[in-house]
């Protein structure tokens, strides 16, 4: 299969989760600059972590006027795996893929340490390689994080089975509503989270939990697939 | 001050007859001799720049003859002193690239922008070098935590270098804080930048080729930042305040932009020669790639790209605006420069040309408005050798005993009260500020002895740290200098790697007084000998004078930046205790030595006597056992003894580990001296018990002091004797709160 990692003036995270991809899947990845006007060629794109555009207005909101978020909508209708991490949760929020802000973290400060998920959803393309209830360690860092929808958001993302990550009881970072740390579209292809699964494929980088989402989406792509095709 | 500036400028009559100059830091003597280069008597915009080039912060006046003293050369540099940063060879075909440089007095006054366009500056010294930035380290000192002004310094400063360091995304992985009224009202924020570069790709600041154009890359210059040069180079006062102008803004997107564009240039293999423009911004780059090309260049002032209407070429050529790179390439080449910027979306201007005449010209609105030889701006400040003398304070410290205070009986308490210092409390609030794991390279993070980062697609990784105990300085400024030093690169053993080189940041007062130039000198003199003795050539670094306050110099503060070489990753080693049983092994000779020690700050709230003493060939040995020991994979733990001597690394050994220790050191010492004396030279290592045997007999082998002191346990306790009486007890959960809370609790 062929993974997209978006890069915009200020992305960050872009080769971090170019090399995830080719450490943890050893699948074809290219770097799709945020001018391009194509994404037919992909079956899965990670939007990365950064300071697209500075930061500048608001976290991801000049982002989602850029190019090829018009590709990424159109990829998210076909039904393509499409992962925002961190600044990359942010744009696709600003993008209406994903309901919800993110503002800024309850204690005003930037966060930077290892956290702990519960696996709530393990029945999406990206989390199917996890147990459901299962703590993973993930890094989180971001000044910007704090998750909020309205009530009415919020029981439709927990009826729908929409969260995803929670941060685990009593150790959420950023004081989003319900200890949310990643959710999904309704249909359950299109993912933010505010950790960055990239930072977390090896035990020297202090943990290898991450490594499961980049092989549920592979194997998420060869189910739909069937398996003889040779990814 | 600005619009002053412009509204209208004097004459070159009256600069000579108001001695405006005078206001630059130029004096009557410099001034002569800027007339004699010059032939005439120079206009506005000539003794402007003159001025900064002249300034301490770029032409090293004072501390020249002090620099001369450190050793610059060794089998692996590839580049010492005077480009952009300093190159070491790792191997491989791959070099490391670090520099450290202080922004102390922008940060004394506007101290998020002070400590944000430090970190900014520092990332463009390594990338302009054609490096890819891999990490940032910064060494921070302020007053004590008590003190509203000191919060309000400390907290913007913390976050104006996680703001930079964040955005641009390198990953900010180690340095020290510390804590002391020496500091007040003048911080120190040291940054320092690592960068990984190909041999074949490094770049040298040269303007290159007669008739060649000049670019200019980045955002349009302002009318901030005038003078910055000038204003680290005077001690700070009640106006500086108003200088506020001189601080310049940052824009870390934007240097994330220029950042990536320039590496692009240069690995497209055109560029001739590259500069960044730092301190004197248009001024020092073009003067100073014009000089060591041995040519001369104009400038087409109005070519700059201005962001503020009506600038004066005074104005543009002393703009420390951020985020701007000077640039030669041959003409042909023009077209492909201009392609890569476009796509990026950076400012890329033709400025100027290179000529061979030796000069630098400017123009503007059709006029030359200047007209300066190369060689007089660059290499002709006249140099000082200052008078220098023996300080009263150093003679009184000999009198003073500091194994004479009374001995300290609840040594529970006095390890509570020491780990609740500021100084050696955790560090948590700030680092977690920090993104240390972008680029996914971070190994060891920060909070330990050194931080390590992995080199991609190889087994190699590279430690780094920076130390210094202004304290140790102060009361012996020969002696600390070499514990600065001995320190850094203890800190690097201890993380598995050979030290390789220093980059050094030297924080002292005001060289105009004899006995802060008495500690320059002293100083320097320790350092270079440390670095003689273990191997450690100096390859850049940075002089910051002029650090003062109402009550006099700040504590000497040279700080190390230091950066060493894992062999294989394997190595990495850390100082938390690894598992149930493994046996702890104190490394060196303690004795009753008090002066400097952060226990003697906490119980008698002074800094006084002779600090500990440092035989390095001892050290040298001891370093290079611990390395051999680590690489033989018989070490399980290793972590430095510094501040709060054996007591603190014992139960920062503990932190974070869920294991307690049961240790017992047998001494002649007083119980207080045993466990809170800050000796040189010792190491706390744990080993496996099986492997313990073999790790004392390597150490006595090579001829180093060495004892097995007690045992990692399962219990949480951590329990320390001395000579079988009671010394320290407590769960080592009570001892980690303290540690922990004592700062975010201060910043409450």
């Amino acid at each position: 299969m062929k993974f997209a990692v978006l890069v915009f003036p200020g992305s960050n995270c872009d080769i971090d989760c170019y090399k995830a991809v080719e450490e943890t899947v050893g699948q074809q990845v290219d770097y799709v600059w945020h001018t391009a006007t194509d994404l037919s060629g992909y079956d899965a794109i990670i939007v990365p972590g950064g300071f697209s555009y500075g930061d500048y207005l608001r976290c991801g909101a000049i982002a989602r006027f850029a190019p090829v978020m018009n590709e990424v909508v159109k990829a998210a209708e076909q039904g393509k795996f499409i992962l925002g991490i961190c600044n990359g949760f942010q744009i696709l929020t600003e993008a209406n893929l994903l309901p919800g802000v993110l503002r800024r973290n309850e204690n005003l400060k930037f966060r930077c340490h290892s956290a702990l998920l519960e696996v709530v959803n393990n029945n999406t393309p990206f989390t199917n390689q996890y147990n459901e209830g299962e703590i993973i360690d993930i890094p989180i860092a971001h000044g910007e994080g704090n998750y909020y929808c309205d009530e009415e958001t919020l029981a439709k993302l927990q009826s729908n089975n929409q969260i995803v990550f929670r941060y685990k009881a009593g150790a959420n970072p950023n004081g989003s509503v319900d200890d949310i740390a990643g959710i999904s579209n309704e249909r359950g292809n299109v993912v933010g989270m505010m950790p960055h699964p990239e930072r977390a494929i090896a035990d020297i980088l202090g943990s290898s939990d991450g490594k499961r989402m980049f092989t549920s989406i592979l194997n998420a792509w060869r189910e739909q697939h069937g398996a003889a095709v040779n990814g | 001050m600005a619009q002053q500036l412009t509204a209208k400028e004097p004459t070159a009559q009256q600069i000579v007859d108001q001695k405006i100059y005078q206001q630059f830091g130029v004096s009557d003597y410099e001034f002569g001799l800027i007339c004699d280069f010059m032939g005439r008597l120079p206009n506005y915009t000539e003794i402007g720049v003159f001025s900064v080039m002249w300034s301490e912060h770029c032409a090293y006046k004072n501390s020249k003859p002090i620099l001369k003293k450190f050793p610059i050369t060794g089998p692996k540099v590839l580049m010492g002193p005077g480009e952009g940063a300093g190159i070491v060879d790792i191997g491989d075909n791959q070099a490391v690239v670090f520099k450290i440089e202080s922004h102390n007095h922008p940060s004394a006054v506007e101290p998020y922008q002070g400590a944000a366009t430090g970190v900014g500056g520092i990332i463009r010294d390594i990338f302009s070098m054609g490096a890819r930035p891999v990490a940032l380290l910064n060494s921070l000192r302020f007053g004590r935590l008590e003190n509203d002004r000191v919060k309000y310094l400390f907290e913007n400063v913390v976050s104006g270098i996680a703001g930079y360091g964040n955005c641009i995304g390198i990953p900010t992985v180690a340095g020290e804080v510390m804590f002391d009224e020496s500091y007040e009202g003048n911080p120190l924020v040291n940054a320092m930048c690592v960068g990984l570069i190909d041999h074949d790709k490094i770049q040298r600041g040269v303007a290159k080729g007669v008739g060649n154009p000049v670019f200019y890359v980045g955002p349009a210059t302002g009318r901030d930042g005038i003078h910055g040069a000038t204003f680290a180079s005077v001690e700070l006062s009640e106006e500086s305040e108003e200088k506020k102008t001189a601080v310049q803004v940052g824009d870390p997107f934007m240097e994330k932009l220029v950042m990536e564009s320039t590496l692009e240039l240069i690995n497209s293999g055109i560029v001739l020669g590259i500069q960044d423009m730092g301190a004197a911004g248009l001024t020092c780059s073009s003067s100073e790639m014009a000089s060591k090309a041995g040519n001369g260049l104009e400038l087409y002032l109005d070519q700059v790209p201005q962001r503020e209407k009506d600038m004066t070429p005074y104005e543009m050529m002393l703009s420390e605006s951020q985020e701007r790179m000077l640039f030669v390439v041959a003409p042909e080449h023009e077209a492909q420069a201009q392609e890569i910027f476009d796509r990026w979306g950076v400012i890329c201007a033709k400025v100027g040309k290179v000529t061979d005449d030796g000069r630098l010209r400017l123009f503007h609105k059709g006029e030359q408005v200047a007209d300066m030889p190369v060689k007089a701006l660059v290499d002709e400040c006249p140099v000082y050798n200052k008078p220098s003398q023996e300080p009263a304070y150093y003679v009184e410290n000999a009198k003073i005993d500091t194994a004479a205070y009374p001995e300290v009986t609840d040594l529970t308490g006095a390890l509570k009260q020491v780990l609740a210092s500021p100084t050696v409390a955790s560090k948590e609030w700030v680092y977690n500020q920090y993104d240390y794991m972008v680029r996914t390279s971070t190994a060891v993070q920060p909070g330990s002895d050194a931080a390590v980062v992995t080199i991609h697609g190889t087994r190699k990784a590279l430690a780094m740290t920076t130390d210094c105990n202004g304290r140790y300085v102060y009361l012996d400024p020969e002696v600390g200098g070499r514990i600065a030093v001995a320190e850094a690169s203890r800190n690097i053993v201890c993380s598995g790697a050979e030290p390789l080189a220093v980059t050094d940041n030297l924080n002292f007062g005001s060289p105009e007084k004899p006995e802060v130039f008495w500690q320059i000198e002293k100083a320097a003199d320790g350092m270079s000998e440390a670095c003689v003795t273990l191997e450690t050539p100096v390859i850049g670094g940075n002089v910051s004078l002029y650090n003062e306050n109402a009550k006099g110099a700040i504590y000497p503060t040279p700080v190390i930046g230091m950066v060493g070489l894992v062999h294989d990753i394997d190595h990495i080693t850390t100082q938390s205790f690894k598992s149930e049983g493994d046996v702890i092994v104190l490394l060196g000779e303690t004795k009753a030595e008090m002066g400097g020690s952060e226990l003697q700050y906490v119980l008698q709230g002074k800094t006084e006597g002779r600090p500990p003493q440092i035989d390095l060939a001892v050290e040298k040995r001891t370093q290079n056992a611990v390395l051999e020991a680590i690489r033989a994979g018989l070490v399980a733990s290793a972590h430095d003894l510094s501040e709060g001597g054996l007591a603190v690394a014992v139960a920062e050994s503990c932190f974070g580990t869920g294991f307690g220790a049961s240790v017992n050191v047998t001494t002649e010492l007083r119980a207080d001296h045993a466990l809170f004396s800050e000796s040189q030279s010792r190491i706390l290592l744990s080993a496996k018990a099986d492997k313990a045997a073999e790790l004392q007999a390597l150490l006595t082998e090579r001829g180093v002091v060495n004892a097995a002191i007690g045992t990692v346990t399962a219990a949480a306790t951590l329990n320390i004797q001395v000579n079988g009486n009671q010394g320290v007890n407590a769960p080592v959960e009570q001892l980690e709160k303290v540690w922990k809370e004592a700062i975010p609790c201060l910043m409450k």
